[in-house]
């Protein structure tokens, strides 16, 4: 393992520190229980608070600010944050209108928020974001995942919390932007977590793992190396397919926002590949791409490889998505 | 039960965490995110290092202190899930005494029974479940039926490694390891290990003594 490290114990809490610096216009970093806040607590909103194991930066901490977030909890490294930040960060920013948590459907994730949830002594609701489309929903599974299409979910949540909405419209909105998005990633390498120290599991050269998790998780199936055509091709099948088998469509203009999210270690010019042929194919569906995004914004540490995130447009959510916002790592209108 | 023997048996689970450290990160590397091990190291590092705080207490004060601070430690599922089996445990030890092998089976229950609720997951979804389920009702029942601890500690510990090995041909259900349909069979699921290991160890101090 080669990583900038000093203490691997103490990663987290130097990067949270770097990053409460670097943005120190933008969030308040608290410590013990770790959590980030605005810098500038916000009245007479929704409070939206989002959390989960760190590794996956900017996600969440990066989206602080206004039309975003109002505060973060970083968990370990791939490890969900614990309820005691969820109930200090919480605490910190309700403005009398109630506590919307956004969060990522995994079971750790799932339970501490629950905790959380069944703890806070005023109003809150909770929205799981499950876009993952590599993990077939069954009633026999804990569901889907919730990865890059999180941050649509906490762009359009956040705006329409600025306009003063309530908390049931709030969550309302975040549920139909889930619904509406479906995603999947591929891998070309694995990633190390740093306590761990060695990549958390094999993947030769000439191989690759499609509808893997942004933790490093097993997807469908290990298949190999092709050309970039060829796997985005199949990306795009699976999200279409997803669409289809959730019996959810496109407004009469088909509209879409096409989100391509680096893993963390493939190249913006790898990624503008991916969505070069990736719009190509869902324009050839009959799909008009009027909103786009590409870079990295869910990201699974050190690894190689790409998320490919579909998001059905409505006037609606067009709106919400178009708004102001002035976060770390998403900033436009403002 | 005592204090002492909880913070003892706290001390043996922590060594047996640790001893297990390569066995716990390779499991969880196959089937899951790798971050088990560091978990519980954490976990179990933290109660070893609050026994001051801890000595002084009944046991079930001490055991619910035990499982909130394993609530703000661990993180993942297994930090509310642990939690709320110390907890509900506690909170049955409180109400009906432990004063008996009985009395402390129906706790322990207890606790597995709040495990249940708060993952719903039951067994034979591959999950720790598939350990503690069968020890507590294995547990209850030999409770009745004789008061020879190592006896008891003996067939427990027998159980929960059946539990472990049972989780290698399923298919997971609950938790990470759920999207990965069959490829996870043939893999043992490292929370059902952990929970084995700390049962063993909780087992062999009774043994020892």
């Amino acid at each position: 393992m080669k990583k900038f490290i000093n203490n691997v114990d103490n990663i987290l809490v130097e990067s949270l520190s770097g990053f409460a610096k670097a943005h120190s216009d933008l969030v308040e970093l608290h410590l013990e229980p770790n959590f980030l806040t605005r810098a500038n607590k916000a009245q007479n909103k929704v409070a939206i608070i989002s959390g989960g194991g760190s590794g996956h930066e900017p996600l969440h901490a990066g989206y602080i600010g206004y039309g975003m977030l109002d505060a973060a909890c970083p968990g370990h490294v791939f490890t969900s944050p614990t309820p005691d930040q969820m109930l200090m960060a919480a605490e910190a920013v309700h403005a009398d209108k109630g506590v919307l948590f956004i969060v990522k459907n995994y079971a750790g994730d799932v339970m501490n928020f629950e905790m959380a949830a069944e703890m806070l002594p005023f109003e809150n609701a909770t929205v799981l974001t499950s876009d993952d489309c590599a993990v077939i929903n069954s009633t026999y599974t804990t569901g889907r995942r919730g990865v890059a299409g999180t941050v649509i979910v906490e762009k359009c949540v956040g705006s329409l919390a600025e306009t003063g909405a309530d908390l049931k419209a709030c969550k309302a909105l975040g549920d139909k932007v889930n619904k509406q998005t479906a995603s999947i990633g591929v891998a070309l390498t694995s990633c190390t977590v740093p306590t761990a120290g060695r990549p958390t599991f094999d993947i030769n050269e000439s191989e690759l793992e499609i509808g893997v998790g942004i933790h490093g998780e097993p997807g469908r199936r290990r298949e190999a190396m092709r050309e970039a055509d060829e796997i985005v091709g199949d990306c795009v099948e699976a999200i279409l397919t997803d669409f289809k088998i959730r019996d959810i469509h496109p407004t009469n203009k088909h509209e879409a926002l096409l989100l391509i999210n680096g893993f963390g270690a493939t190249p913006l010019m790898e990624l503008y590949l991916i969505f070069n042929t990736a719009a190509k194919l869902f324009n050839l569906q009959g799909f008009e791409i009027s909103r786009s995004l590409v870079g990295n914004y869910t990201t699974a540490l050190d690894m190689a490889g790409a998320s490919i995130t579909l998001c059905l447009l409505d006037d609606e959510i067009k709106q919400h998505w178009d708004s102001p916002v002035h976060t770390a790592a998403l900033r436009w209108g403002k | 039960m005592h204090t002492e023997f909880i913070l003892a048996a706290a001390k043996n689970i922590q060594q047996c965490i640790l001893a297990n450290e390569s066995t716990l990160e390779s499991l969880d590397r196959e089937i899951g995110d790798g971050d088990h091990y560091i978990n519980m190291k954490r976990g179990a590092n933290t109660i070893v290092e609050l026994e001051a705080e801890l000595t002084p207490l009944k046991p079930d004060e001490a055991l619910n202190k035990i499982g909130m601070k394993l609530l703000s430690t661990i993180g993942g599922a297994s930090g509310p899930l642990l939690a709320s089996f110390f907890m509900s445990m506690a909170k049955v030890l409180k109400e009906n005494g432990g004063d008996s092998h009985a009395k402390i089976a129906a706790a322990f229950s207890a606790g597995v029974q709040a495990i249940i609720q708060r993952g719903k997951a039951n067994i034979g979804e591959k999950t720790m479940l598939d350990v503690l389920i069968p020890v507590a009702q294995q547990f209850e029942i030999l409770a009745t039926q004789t008061s020879d601890v190592n006896l008891i500690s003996k067939s427990l510990i027998r159980t929960a490694e059946q539990g472990m090995l049972s989780t290698k041909d399923l298919i997971a259900t609950k938790g990470r390891a759920a999207g990965l349909g069959e490829r996870a069979i043939g893999h043992i699921d490292p929370g059902a290990k952990s929970c084995q290991l700390m049962i063993e160890s909780v087992c062999k101090l009774v043994l020892e003594k």
